[in-house]
């Protein structure tokens, strides 16, 4: 594997800009003081109250994703770029997603299957024909980046369903600001707080035109979703009522809440629920978190569900090896961002290829066919990789391949001091009826074992705060 | 506010309350079982604390007489039985984690740590010793969650649901209290002023903390009319009928302000204080029959449990 | 052939519900062979019946109602005039494209059982995709039995096929399994089927009396319907081993059984649901 890019440290031991001053903090703060710093942001957390939920159990405790407290720097010109890139995919992302609905164009003209799309179950023929307000069906998106190169940005994967994780973005700035006042005062760093406020200013713009003032509600699956702290932590920020499926009712197609003073119109609807579970009248009959008739009451045009549902087709992993023919049939651009290389194995001259580069390359299976996981070459054994040939050969169109990418490292605070860790970057990306709204920076998640590329908090992985400043 | 918030506060209120009253009964019946009694009657403190627990059935079916062990395992930790110490704890828990952010860190800190404190006991044949320790720690808890939410919370809908089921519950505790014990209340000559009635009567006042209250109101020797007059029908003391209903009536009439309407649960809360403030002692005795007062109240004070269930939490 | 339909859903409640949202498939539509004369959805509470073309074309009827509720009857009823047009169906209404009904579902996923089925029978029948067809169509017939007891509507075809038998919508199901592993788009079809001897039973009640007489059938019924290139769509009944004809009186289609749904609602509080179902296909317009 190739040597990964330093994001502090260039190989001629100068720093790369914006790190000057950090470099020098490092130099002048001592391991000792280090750890004392660490254990007091872990108290910060608690008392915050963020907590990874290990829910169900008879846990007391608990856990809270590690974090590490040397940021990540990024100037800013490096992030105008990067966010362009963004604003690009996700624009794109959209106008693939209306038009599949629509009068499914792309496939038309032939650039991307048909059956890549119709087969996959995240295609919801629910959708079709469906006019959506403003023509937005991802308000939120979290784009996963990896970094190889002082200009090399890959995308690795979008997230357009319900991406998660920012609620650590904006908890990781908080703590970082209560005990680093100086440094905040002295850099100018982006702000990322604004967050929650962008968000509901999307959700209100994306409401239904019948309702001069919305009202919007967050649905989440309830306390024992992995994710209810960052559900609670974000109704709680925007002012809204987080709500179950079970708060819910749809009377005569209009969404309505229960609440002490009566049934209360919903409007718009930030759901951390998956397609599958909304309306067990329209998806799985046997879901209970959802609300039956909800399907019914978006058809017609009574709420709206940010993301909207289907989204999922878009950010399959088959679909988004056309990302870049997705964006230039779209938008008449280039992308900006990368994708990282992709055999489709479904192409003949790619699998064979494939077939007999399986130890340098990272072979995935595409969604909707089981998951079975992946397979990286470099760190497989003979039997694994005769394994996948086996299945490649048998269903080539469930499997696409990358080559390993050397994602970039940031200094990080390990048992044995300072050291460098692969990390990579969620920004979140939100899509109103009036413009594209990002937030500088994102969550950075870091793989804490030396030579790890695995950054799942779930796969002992940690968290970063991203600074965005000027060099 | 979500019904389904209100319904969880409301709740997480009777089950602080109802694991705090659990602590005093098993700590008065623990008291009464210490005095000697005539070899032939069989001790009935047991008995009379499952029933004062509204688990006397419940229990008999499992276990059918209750032995001392039996008792505080099924009133203190038994999993089988919903209001059990450990069973109200982990609910309250429960609800308090699902409606976290209407809550005050101190009050969360209080429920949560009374949970995992929880941990450290085990049912099984406790002395007497670490039964005392795991009582006060209970009772410390609920006293900790009740004045955090006292000096931290915000009066709006989300202390006031919360205070309603608090004094629901406690309403039903004290009747019921008084209804296990009423036979020894009634005015028999013989046995005034003296015998093994007197730690009845002691231990009555002992589940509801109130023996020493009973002394500066009354400057008096335990007598059962005075009893049930603290119990029932002075404001004064915060575990009285009396008071319980003047403060339902006063957070149901904050809520109706707040939504601008009311409602049956406003109605009926009226309707009941009402009678009790024109009722008398010697009325309840003479006329009614303190039984019959107390069953009738049981009822009633359901009955607004469900109007204020119907008009806000359903 | 001219058919006059009735189809009652009726739900009874032990304990009375508060409210219910329902979402009917129950309207037919007319095609090449298929006219409806009139058609009508009787509530028997008061609501607002709210109509919306679902994503295959099908009528689609939903309403709530609330208050004290001890059951719930839903009558649909009409006359449609059809024609033995051979299975072809044409001049339907087609929102959904042709490759999503290639598309697996969790009630239609072949199994190794179904998969090694359709390929023993595409062998024996050949490329041709109507002999294809009509041979898997006999082939299941041949291999399932009509058992109404062993399934339910929540059962797979993988689990059907494997017990042997099942119910119409579970003879379609396997066939559709089939086709598609095969490649062919095909799709669920749920309607109602005149049969002569049923119909004659319940002539001898008095049809024109509102109450559907107790000899009714008490379930609709279920095909499949396969792509044929040069054709269109075109009907295949596993369950009588024969193609759709003018006794057949098709209503709405899905991806599967739960795409075509007739009736699919929730209750809210209340319990000791009871459902009972009752369908009446006569022959009318026509001298006895």
């Amino acid at each position: 594997m190739p040597e990964a890019f330093d994001e502090m440290t260039l190989p001629d031991g100068s720093n790369r800009p914006g790190y000057a001053f950090l470099k020098r903090w490092i130099d002048n703060t001592s391991a000792e003081s280090l750890a004392h710093r660490r254990l007091e942001a872990e108290l910060l957390f608690r008392r915050i109250g963020i907590t990874f939920a290990v829910y169900g159990q008879n846990e007391a405790e608990e856990r809270i994703i590690p974090f590490d407290i040397i940021p990540r720097v990024m100037t800013r010109t490096e992030w105008e770029r990067l966010s362009r890139g963004l604003e690009q995919r996700v624009r794109a992302i959209n106008l693939f997603l209306a038009d599949l609905y629509g009068s499914a164009e792309i496939l038309r003209a032939g650039v991307v299957p048909e059956d890549l799309i119709y087969q996959n179950p995240n295609y919801r023929p629910e959708m079709v024909g469906l006019k959506l307000p403003h023509n937005v069906y991802v308000q939120i998106a979290g784009i996963d980046l990896v970094r190889t190169g002082e200009d090399d940005f890959y995308v690795l994967e979008d997230n357009a369903r319900t991406p998660s994780g920012v609620s650590y973005m904006l908890e990781n700035r908080e703590v970082m600001m209560r005990m680093f006042p100086d440094l905040f005062a002295e850099h100018r760093i982006d702000p990322v707080e604004t967050y929650p406020d962008e968000l509901l200013a999307t959700l209100i713009s994306v409401a239904p035109t019948t309702h001069a003032e919305p009202t919007v509600a967050l649905l989440t699956p309830g306390p024992f979703n992995s994710a209810y702290y960052e559900h609670s932590f974000l109704a709680d920020k925007l002012g809204i009522e987080l709500v179950e499926g079970r708060d819910l009712l749809v009377v005569d197609n209009i969404v309505v809440m229960r609440t002490t003073e009566g049934l209360k119109r919903v409007d718009v609807l930030y759901r951390r629920l998956d397609d599958e579970f909304l309306d067990p009248l329209t998806f799985r009959p046997d879901s209970i978190l959802g609300v039956p008739g909800l399907m019914n009451a978006y058809q017609a045009g009574n709420i709206t569900l940010a993301n909207a549902v289907g989204t999922g087709v878009a950010d399959d992993k088959a679909v988004y090896t056309y990302m870049p023919e997705i964006i230039r049939f779209y938008l008449g651009e280039e992308a900006i961002l990368k994708n990282v290389p992709t055999w489709r194995c479904r192409e003949k001259d790619a699998c064979t290829y494939v077939l007999e580069h399986l130890e340098e390359l990272v072979v995935k299976e595409v969604a909707g066919s089981g998951g079975y996981g992946m397979l990286i070459g470099p760190r497989s054994d003979r039997a694994a990789r005769e394994e996948f040939a086996h299945r490649i050969k048998a269903h080539p169109e469930n499997y696409i391949a990358q080559p390993t990418l050397a994602l970039s490292t940031c200094p990080t605070f390990v048992e044995e001091g300072i050291a460098p860790r692969h990390v990579d970057l969620r920004p979140f990306v939100l899509t109103g009826a009036d413009k594209i709204r990002i937030v500088p920076g994102g969550l950075t998640r870091v793989a804490l074992k030396e030579g790890s590329l695995v950054v799942n908090s779930s796969q002992g992985g940690g968290t970063k705060d991203t600074w965005v400043l000027d060099a | 506010m979500l019904s389904r918030t209100a319904d969880t506060l409301f709740w997480l209120g009777r089950y602080v309350e109802r694991a705090d009253n659990a602590a005093r009964i098993i700590d008065a019946a623990s008291r009464l079982a210490t005095v000697p009694v005539p070899t032939a009657a069989r001790s009935t403190e047991w008995d009379s604390a499952l029933a004062a627990a509204g688990a006397y059935s419940a229990f008999a079916a499992r276990h059918g007489e209750p032995t001392r062990d039996a008792a505080i395992d099924f009133l203190a930790f038994s999993p089988a039985n919903p209001s059990s110490i450990r069973s109200c704890l982990e609910t309250a828990r429960n609800n308090a984690r699902s409606v976290r952010t209407a809550l005050t860190a101190e009050m969360w800190e209080a429920i949560n740590g009374a949970w995992m404190e929880l941990k450290r006991f085990d049912g099984a044949m406790m002395d007497r010793q670490t039964l005392n320790e795991f009582l006060s720690g209970v009772k410390e808890a609920c006293l900790r969650f009740d004045g955090s939410a006292y000096r931290t919370m915000l009066r709006n809908d989300v202390y006031y649901f919360l205070r309603l089921g608090f004094y629901l519950e406690r309403a039903d505790n004290t009747a019921r209290i008084l209804d296990v014990k009423y036979n020894v209340l009634l005015p028999h000559e013989s046995n005034v002023g003296g015998g093994l009635d007197y730690f009845h009567w002691a231990s009555i006042l002992r589940s509801v903390s109130a023996l020493t209250a009973y002394r500066w109101v009354y400057h008096d020797s335990l007598k059962p009319w005075l009893i049930a007059d603290l119990l029932i029908l002075n404001e004064q003391l915060p575990r009285s009928i009396s008071s319980c209903y003047g403060n339902l009536a006063t957070y149901l009439d904050e809520l109706s302000q707040a939504y601008g309407r009311q409602g049956p649960s406003q109605r009926t809360a009226r309707s009941i204080r009402t009678r009790i403030q024109n009722t008398s002692i010697s009325e309840i005795f003479q006329r009614r029959g303190l039984h019959e007062f107390l069953t009738e109240f049981i009822a009633d004070n359901a009955r607004l449990g469900e109007a204020i269930a119907e008009q806000y939490l359903a | 052939m001219r058919l006059r339909i009735q189809h009652e859903t009726a739900y009874r409640y032990a304990t009375p519900a508060n409210r219910a949202i329902q979402i009917l498939r129950l309207t037919p539509r007319g095609h090449q062979g298929q006219f409806v004369v009139n058609w009508r959805i009787d509530v028997d509470r008061d609501c607002r019946l709210q109509t919306t073309i679902d994503a295959f074309g099908n009528r689609v009827h939903s309403f709530t109602v609330d208050g004290r509720l001890e059951g719930l009857t839903i009558i649909a009823e009409g006359e449609v005039e059809t024609q033995d047009m051979s299975g072809i169906v044409r001049d339907q209404v087609e929102i959904a494209p042709v490759g999503l009904f290639l598309r697996e579902t969790p009630l239609t996923a072949p199994d190794e059982a179904i998969k090694a089925f359709a390929d023993d029978v595409a062998s024996e029948y050949g490329p041709n995709p109507l002999n294809l067809f009509h041979g898997l169509m006999l082939a299941i017939r041949e291999r399932m039995r009509f058992d109404v007891r062993a399934t339910d509507t929540g059962t797979s075809a993988a689990k059907a096929f494997a017990e042997g038998h099942g119910v119409c919508q579970d003879f379609a199901h396997v066939f559709i399994a089939a086709a598609r592993h095969l490649g062919h788009p095909a799709r669920y079809v749920g309607g109602y089927l005149f049969q002569p001897a049923i119909a004659q039973i319940q002539s001898q009640g008095d049809s024109s009396q509102a109450q559907i007489p107790a000899a009714a059938q008490d379930a609709g019924h279920a095909w499949a319907e396969a792509m044929v290139g040069g054709l269109g769509w075109v009907g295949f009944d596993p369950a009588n081993g024969m193609s759709p004809t003018d006794a057949y009186v098709r209503v709405a289609i899905g991806l599967d059984y739960l795409g075509a749904a007739p009736v699919r609602g929730t209750r809210y509080g209340g319990g000791g649901e009871e459902l009972s179902v009752r369908i009446l296909v006569t022959e009318t317009g026509r001298r006895r």
